[in-house]
């Protein structure tokens, strides 16, 4: 009888992982320990594909830790008196449980590269809007100044302060001056490592105001905890003031633009 | 080991008596060539390694938890802050937790300690084929070792480029304190490992493919021999890119070669080399290795873990052939899906698109594994052993561990949570909740192998049920902090508005993982404790099928007393028509036979 007892505490602590891992997940949005408001125009694919695949394999884990926990319950040595059953193995299942998660991941793999191709392949043809420098630790911005272009001695530099349109594509041209660093925009499901060496253009568009982290998720050093930026999200008419207003203060404080740019 | 011919003339008796019992000391348990004692000191070493290893974890969580609050005991030693944690101390402990963790506990305890022990005893051979590289693989650990822990004291402190070592952090000393002697020393200890893996890599080869005992075919081969003998032709193929990855960013801090550093550099306004490199070479050379190694550090424990379901499922293995083709097949694939570590890197996202697949691929032979433990539970008669409890919880947590990937693997995703505690999350359900609760399952289970005595399992239980509940407390919550894109390796993360309100979740993390390594308490005392006054156990104490369980407990020198010759697979368990319920590999061919072999026991 003691064995039985052990036998079901132990089916049942098996059990426990399926219960408190579905109710983990099931009572973290309610306690805002979720994915962060999306605040793009591509990141509603990509959190929906992230909900897919978590249905996708929610649904296995469920299945497969039910199981296990059924098995356990019922063959335990105290339980089952019989024989166990003298089996090696069944070609039909093994067929069966490598043909269904071979169809279901290559089917994964391709349900995702559209969304893939979008955030990271199809880049609109146009200037950038604006420069990422990433250096140890912050990030240096290089807007183009009244003429339209980067790289003219009339370019608004700025730091860890980002301004952008919203509803329109914006391009970052994204560059490193030291390590490597990554510009990671939580809200607006953009990440993209700034590799020494590489211009690498990153695309999205906002659909929404408002203010938000600029993080660095790519281990730079000492101070990589703190290289912290903000992007700030507004109308186009807004944007264009703020522009206007920074490109003064900038002429203002330093008659001579600093041209020290980074290739 | 080796056999000298015998001396022609007896030494004078006075200079042997004086110096016989230190060198026989020394050549017995030091500088032994016996596969079983060096599999022990192994096994000594990384258990040390590991408690090593977890304290360091703990100092992580104590910053993650309660950032630039006064750090417990290792304040004292190492910040120089008052008691307070400096952020560079900071990126050192999570660079060396990961080190020590990998390097000198993953790795050297699954094919170091369990590969040494377990190869010789279950083909039926008296030892490894070459016992002096198998005393030097053990041997090299400890330089490695030393040049980590060593790393601490020296000017700039250890490493802290992250155990990836991604240049020009690593390379560019300017950049980081930990980029100087630290990560000079890291290389060194790298390499050290490297030679150690090495040598015992070709050993386990050598020793599988041509001493086998008669009747061993490759089909009769336990689980954990299929396991560990495709572990060591990874190994074998997949460390030299490291080792000449390592020597090139060595040559690029020493003098200057910049193979991957650009140029134009400008890191702490100091203008760097002349450059002509590129950082991406290094990740594709580094993961090139530390993918398969990341198999290397899973499928021993795998391959244990299927040898004692079935002992206490008392069940053969559910599909024997296609557990060996999944792990050859983990095998194969691993080699083609190291990109997957870098589709945020920079890389060209057509190439992420190529990675995306096979990793996807490679999801599929672990599935199989899955199912096919399950089906050897299924219809069996399980016996609630401590060991039996560990390696049901590996197929429980392994099946968390595997299913996360699946979010890592699928690229678009990746962009939201690659970096952040999701990945944490993923890893340690794998290393920890899998691998180590895989080994913690073979130490009790060939613990009466190694010792002739059986840990206690009162105290294995408690062990077991602890660890179970604070390992999910510590790291389940990490998915869901990795769905808000809580970042890695961030000393405090609470100034982000993004973040902030994590923090009570992280003190409840980190209490956890204090609980976990308390737990380990429990562990330590058994495991002491057993090996001197547990109970004795005989040959075979769980009824297994398995060559070692043969040979005495613990096996002498040459580890057989009688030529083991096998008749059939490992597997045999409740054989219909015979009276006990499993037949030995060893037992004559019919049922008559091993009866009237049983009784003449």
């Amino acid at each position: 009888m003691g064995k039985r007892l052990a036998g079901i505490f132990w089916a049942l602590l098996f059990l426990a992982v399926p219960v408190l891992g579905v109710a983990v997940f099931a009572i973290a949005p309610s306690i805002n320990v979720w994915l962060p408001k999306d605040v793009s125009e591509h990141g509603a694919s990509i959190d929906s594909l992230f909900y897919f695949i978590l249905a996708l394999t929610g649904v296995v884990f469920i299945a497969t830790e039910l199981l296990l926990f059924w098995f356990i319950w019922k063959y335990d040595a105290a339980k089952n008196t019989g024989p166990a059953t003298y089996i090696h193995g069944s070609h039909t299942l093994e067929v069966v449980w490598t043909i269904i998660p071979a169809a279901t991941l290559l089917f994964l793999a391709i349900y995702q590269m559209n969304a893939w191709a979008d955030a990271k392949m199809r880049r609109p043809q146009m200037q950038p809007t604006v420069e990422v420098v990433a250096r140890q630790f912050e990030w240096r911005l290089r807007y183009p100044g009244r003429d339209g272009m980067l790289g003219t001695p009339d370019d608004l530099h700025l730091v860890n302060d980002l301004h952008l349109p919203i509803d329109e594509d914006i391009l970052v041209q994204l560059k490193s001056m030291d390590v490597l660093h990554s510009f990671f925009l939580p809200h607006v499901r953009v990440k993209q490592d700034a590799v020494p060496g590489m211009k690498i253009p990153v695309w999205f568009k906002a659909t929404e105001t408002g203010a938000f982290d600029i993080v660095c998720a790519e281990l730079c050093g000492w101070g990589h905890y703190k290289m912290k930026g903000r992007v700030t999200f507004v109308t186009r008419p807004e944007f264009d003031e703020w522009l206007e207003r920074k490109y003064s203060e900038q002429e203002a404080t330093q008659p001579a633009p600093n041209t020290v740019t980074v290739n | 080991m080796s056999t000298f011919p015998a001396p022609r003339r007896a030494p004078p008796p006075l200079q042997t008596k004086k110096a016989r019992p230190v060198a026989e000391f020394l050549s017995t348990y030091v500088f032994s060539k016996d596969h079983k004692v060096i599999g022990l000191q192994f096994l000594f070493s990384t258990l040390l390694w590991f408690l090593i290893g977890g304290l360091l974890a703990l100092a992580v969580r104590w910053q993650i938890a309660w950032p630039w609050s006064d750090v417990p005991v290792l304040g004292k030693l190492f910040a120089q802050q008052g008691g307070q944690m400096a952020p560079e101390f900071y990126t050192m402990l999570f660079t060396m937790h990961a080190t020590v963790m990998i390097f000198l506990v993953i790795i050297p305890i699954l094919a170091g300690a369990f590969g040494n022990f377990l190869i010789p005893l279950m083909i039926g051979a008296d030892d490894m084929a070459f016992p002096t590289l198998n005393m030097l693989s053990y041997w090299f650990m400890w330089p490695a070792f030393i040049a980590f822990g060593a790393s601490f004291f020296v000017d700039g402190g250890a490493a802290s480029g992250g155990w990836t070592s991604y240049p020009p952090l690593s390379t560019n000393v300017a950049s980081s304190p930990g980029s100087g002697w630290g990560q000079t020393l890291w290389l060194l200890g790298l390499t050290f490992v490297g030679v150690s893996s090495m040598l015992g890599s070709v050993n386990y080869m050598t020793t599988i493919i041509l001493m086998r005992a008669p009747g061993m075919t490759m089909f009769r081969l336990p689980m954990t021999i299929w396991a560990m003998f495709i572990t060591a032709v990874l190994q074998a193929f997949a460390l030299p890119v490291l080792t000449a990855a390592g020597f090139m960013q060595l040559a690029d801090r020493m003098f200057n070669t910049g193979f991957f550093s650009p140029e134009g550099l400008v890191v702490n306004n100091l203008t760097s080399g002349p450059g002509g490199g590129q950082p991406l070479l290094w990740q594709h050379l580094f993961w090139f290795y530390s993918h398969p190694a990341v198999y290397i550090m899973i499928l021993p424990a795998m391959g244990m873990v299927s040898d004692i379901l079935t002992t206490f499922a008392r069940k053969p293995l559910f599909g024997y052939r296609p557990m060996v083709y999944s792990v050859a097949g983990i095998a194969g694939l691993g080699f083609i899906v190291w990109g997957h570590h870098m589709f945020m890197s920079g890389m060209n996202p057509a190439l992420g698109i190529t990675f995306m697949v096979s990793t996807m691929m490679i999801a599929l032979p672990s599935a199989v594994k899955t199912f096919n433990w399950l089906g050897t539970i299924w219809g069996g008669k399980i016996q609630f052993t401590t060991s039996m409890l560990f390696a049901l919880s590996f197929v429980s947590m392994f099946i968390i561990g595997g299913l996360s990937g699946i979010f890592m693997a699928a690229t678009p995703v990746d962009i939201f949570i690659h970096d952040t505690y999701f990945i944490v999350a993923h890893f340690h359900y794998v290393l920890f909740a899998g691998t180590a609760m895989g080994v913690w399952a073979a130490i009790y289970f060939w613990f009466p192998k190694m010792f002739g005595r059986t840990m206690n399992e009162f105290w294995g239980k408690v062990h077991f049920f602890l660890t179970f509940i604070f390992l999910n407390g510590t790291f389940f919550t990490m998915h869901i902090l990795g769905a808000v894109g809580f970042p890695r390796r961030l000393a405090d993360a609470y100034h982000y508005e993004t973040f902030r309100h994590l923090q009570p979740m992280n003190e409840f993390m980190t209490w956890c993982a204090i609980g976990m390594v308390a737990t380990q308490v429990i562990f330590a005392a058994n495991f002491i404790y057993s090996m001197f006054w547990g109970p004795v156990a005989g040959r075979n104490p769980w009824n297994s099928n398995t060559l070692e369980w043969t040979a005495p407990s613990p096996p002498g020198h040459g580890n057989f007393d009688f030529q083991p010759v096998v008749h059939r697979g490992p597997y045999e368990y409740s054989v219909p028509g015979i009276e006990k319920d499993h037949l030995m590999q060893t037992d004559p061919p019919n049922a008559a036979a091993a009866a009237a072999a049983l009784a003449a026991h």
